[in-house]
């Protein structure tokens, strides 16, 4: 093929990503986004500029090397595509799926300050379904150190961190407290986003080739502490998420159909209620939801509402009852990815912006029947620049509801911490941690992730546990100390 | 996957396992408790760690078949294996030397009473037991508790064994006895027993000590699903309980959300005896 000019790139329209259709999937569990054939993808990869100095890379938070990929993708080098792909990160699969490429590589690359970017995220995921299903890099390990490490938490930071320990010939065990492994990739993030098969896919592929000792339904804290884990090995690496979820603090959070968002998506992806009773967990949904809160896990938990309401309608009746996002901001502060609200909005989501819940009201049975909530309007913008929401007095009103469910951010879960002397904390919960290397305040520890960030994305965590995995291994062999 | 050592029917409907599972048992105290997912298809449900052995690394739990977990549970054998085993999970029960001390089971509750109760007394204390059930049938354990209770009352609520009378009722004696000051009750049992337990103890000021049997799903910490309301704001009984100053609980509403899956669990049951049924049948018609 001749080479085309860059002025004839950029002519090149972004491909859409085929997507199932909006009005089927309200009722399935079943993949939205159907990802390129190798056509589109090729033709999408043609409009990549290879820019000498890639804002793209930049962008990303863990540096892919985007035009040495895209340019074997083009040239139909799969094998040397998945290679580009696979030094900076390992699971493309999961984080062609869920990074807010809008934000991070697609956010900088050059085109999108012209038009449209390079649609980086669905070409890695191009590459990381072909790598799923061809496996032409497999993972090595290299030959016997001796030394041992513990990984607690079996998320993206965890995973990313035992997998590149065990490639430098450690003997690596992984803990994790539920019974399986990949922590927000299992429980939170919904299989009609990110199917679990993909992970799962992952997961065993990386334990098998390099030998990781995956213990599950092992709760460190509990179980184990960290200091017993810290006698049997060399080094220990914390990625434990954060887990923790908040209530807000209005009157009748404790009434029967108010739930956190983890307890929802737990319910329905962990334990998978939407395949109730084939499956024994149950989740109960009545007929009007209101979620509240606009970030990515709002979105999940509104658009696993409105597929609940569906198969609830098509196997006893009624009518499709009502899925809402209740959020004090207005649209433009929405903290979620784009692709979410757009597909929620597809979905028949509604959506009432600037609106703040003050009360939670029940029947005598102690039932959710309505959520009383004032109507917002932005101010002056404050110090950081981000205009604040102000109640509008005499605004408030009552939302019908009989669910609600709060997606307001969660922060790390402090079993981990039990009996842990030593290990700082901010007063946020999260633990102090080197960005860097990942080093904590106590020897032989590292941490890195949501336990260290809060709540942040895959593949920021992702970026933690490669670091802090690159500094275990150089402590390991002596050529680093700790100071 | 966990396996099965031991089974032993304790009465009708309760039964004891012995479950092979090290890594909870180096460390299991009295009144923490385990999550067990018997399958690929279970729920997580939690039962308490009713007794354990460090050398041999096993955990004996009791489970009274209330619906479609524990029944089918109470379905497996000595040699079969259960998915999933999570613990030791939540606080240990604060033993200490109190004085004298009232130990309350009721039901499948006299289970998780007796380690409390036997530590209480290898601390020293003094320790009145009174167990009760609906029915004779329904008792167990009645020797073990003998063997480390100073005095032990035994209920019924129908009177086919011991006293005919609420657990509440000998308690209340108790308290009333000027010449032995109670200085700390536990109790465990149905929610509705405690509530009733706390209430009969609150005139005499009796610290009262219940663990509370709350739906679950992680047991960690993370979905806030057993969530309490207490006199001071809500709490998650899985990582700040399970046992709690039984004074400052709000039982109407424990009450009331230990109810709210009543419809789906019934759901779970009749689904799971169609299940079986069809199997039996299968297994019947390839004889
Ligand atoms: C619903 C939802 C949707 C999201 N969507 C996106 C998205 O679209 N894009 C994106 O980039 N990010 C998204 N995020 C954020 C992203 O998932 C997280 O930032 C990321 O998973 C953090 O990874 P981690 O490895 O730090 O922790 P986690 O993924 O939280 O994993 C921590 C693991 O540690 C285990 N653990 C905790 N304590 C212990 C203990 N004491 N002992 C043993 N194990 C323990 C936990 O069970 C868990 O498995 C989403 C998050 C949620 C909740
Ligand atoms: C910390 C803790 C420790 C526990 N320890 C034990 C134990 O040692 N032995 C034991 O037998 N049970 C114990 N339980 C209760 C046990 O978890 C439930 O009985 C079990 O989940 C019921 O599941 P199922 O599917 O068999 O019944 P379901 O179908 O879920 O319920 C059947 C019936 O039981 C009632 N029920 C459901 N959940 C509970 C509950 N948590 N408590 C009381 N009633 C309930 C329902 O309202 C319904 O009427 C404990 C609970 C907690 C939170
Ligand atoms: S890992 Fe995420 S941010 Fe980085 S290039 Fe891939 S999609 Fe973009
Ligand atoms: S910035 Fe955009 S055009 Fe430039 S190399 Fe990166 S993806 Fe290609
Ligand atoms: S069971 Fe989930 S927080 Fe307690």
């Amino acid at each position: 093929m001749t080479e085309l000019k860059a002025a004839e790139r950029m002519k090149i329209k972004r491909h859409d990503m085929p997507h199932q259709d909006h009005v089927l999937r309200r009722g399935n569990y079943s993949e939205v986004a159907l990802g390129y054939s190798e056509e589109t993808a090729k033709a999408e990869a043609e409009r990549c500029l290879q820019c000498k100095d890639p804002k793209c890379t930049q962008g990303c938070p863990v540096g892919v090397m985007i035009p040495q990929f895209i340019k074997a993708l083009r040239e139909g080098d799969m094998v040397k595509a998945v290679e580009w792909m696979k030094v900076k990160n390992n699971l493309p699969a999961v984080c062609g799926r869920v990074c807010p490429q809008e934000v991070q590589c697609e956010g900088s690359c050059i085109l999108a300050k012209k038009g449209e970017a390079v649609a980086i995220g669905r070409l890695e995921r191009f590459v990381g379904d072909y790598e799923l299903a061809h496996r032409t890099c497999p993972l090595v390990k290299a030959p016997d150190t001796g030394k041992k490490v513990a990984v607690v938490g079996s998320g993206p930071s965890g995973l990313t961190c035992a997998v590149d320990l065990a490639r430098d010939g450690h003997k690596v065990t992984l803990y994790e407290s539920l019974h399986g492994p990949g922590g927000v990739l299992i429980y939170g993030i919904p299989e009609f986003r990110l199917p679990k098969a993909v992970v799962h896919g992952e997961i065993s592929y990386a334990v098998e080739c390099l030998g990781i000792d995956v213990k599950t339904d092992h709760v460190i804290g509990r179980s184990f502490t960290l200091d017993e884990l810290l006698a049997e090995n060399d080094a220990v690496f914390l990625g434990t998420g954060a887990g923790l979820p908040s209530f807000m603090r209005i009157p009748g959070i404790n009434l029967n159909g108010v739930m956190s968002a983890n307890e929802f998506l737990t319910r329905v992806n962990l334990m998978k209620a939407y395949q109730f009773p084939n499956y024994d967990t149950p989740v109960r949904i009545g007929k009007k939801v209101a979620v509240i809160g606009a970030g990515n896990v709002a979105m999940d938990a509104v658009r696993c509402s409105k597929r609940l309401l569906s198969l609830q309608t098509e196997q006893s009746g009624g009518g499709p009852g009502e899925a809402n996002i209740v959020y004090r901001r207005s649209r433009d502060e929405v903290p979620a990815r784009q692709e979410e609200v757009l597909h929620a909005e597809e979905e028949g989501v509604i959506f009432n912006f600037l609106t703040n819940p003050i009360e939670i009201i029940g029947n005598e049975k102690r039932a959710v029947t309505g959520l009383k909530c004032m109507k917002m309007q932005l101010g002056e913008p404050d110090k950081s620049g981000r205009r604040q929401p102000e109640p509008i007095e005499g605004s408030e009103f009552v939302m019908e509801v009989d669910t609600v469910i709060m997606a307001l951010g969660t922060s790390p879960n402090p079993i981990v911490f039990v009996d842990a002397v030593g290990l700082e904390r901010t007063k946020h919960g999260t633990a102090v941690a080197d960005t860097a290397t990942g080093r904590t305040k106590k020897k032989r520890v590292w941490a890195g992730g949501d336990v260290v960030t809060g709540a942040a994305t895959v593949i920021s965590a992702m970026g933690a546990g490669k670091r802090a995995a690159a500094d275990i291994n150089a402590f390991l062999k002596g050529e680093a100390d700790w100071q | 996957m966990y396996k099965i050592l031991k089974k032993e029917v304790l009465s009708d409907v309760v039964k004891l396992m012995d479950i092979e599972a090290p890594h909870v048992a180096r460390k299991a105290r009295a009144g923490q408790f385990v999550i067990v997912r018997i399958d690929e298809f279970g729920e997580r449900i939690p039962l308490t760690i009713a007794d354990f052995n460090r050398e041999k690394g096993t955990i004996t739990i009791i489970f009274q078949e209330l619906g479609k977990s524990t029944i089918q549970l109470g379905r497996l054998d000595v040699g079969d294996s259960i998915a999933s085993f999570a613990g030791p999970l939540g606080h240990p029960t604060e033993i200490a030397d109190y004085g004298t001390v009232i130990c309350i089971g009721g039901g499948v509750g006299i289970a998780p009473i007796f380690p409390i109760a036997r530590a209480l007394k290898e601390a020293g204390n003094t320790v009145i037991s009174i167990i009760g059930a609906r029915s004779r049938e329904l008792l167990f354990w009645e020797d073990r508790m003998r063997a480390v209770s100073d005095e032990l009352i035994v209920c019924t609520d129908d009177g086919s064994h011991g006293r005919k009378s609420l657990v509440t009722e000998p308690l209340k004696e108790f308290l009333e006895n000027k010449d032995k000051k109670i200085s700390h009750v536990w109790a465990i049992g149905p929610a509705i027993m405690m509530k009733f337990v706390t209430l009969t103890t609150k005139p005499y000021d009796v610290a009262t000590t219940v663990s509370l049997n709350t739906i679950m799903i992680d047991g960690t910490g993370m979905c806030g699903g057993c969530r309490v309301l207490l006199e001071d704001g809500a709490q998650f009984v899985c990582v700040d309980g399970p046992e709690f100053n039984g004074h400052k609980v709000d039982w109407d509403n424990l009450l009331s959300r230990l109810s709210f899956y009543k419809d789906e669990e019934k759901k779970a049951m009749e689904y799971y005896a169609h299940k079986c049924r069809l199997e039996n049948a299968i297994s019947e018609g390839g004889k």
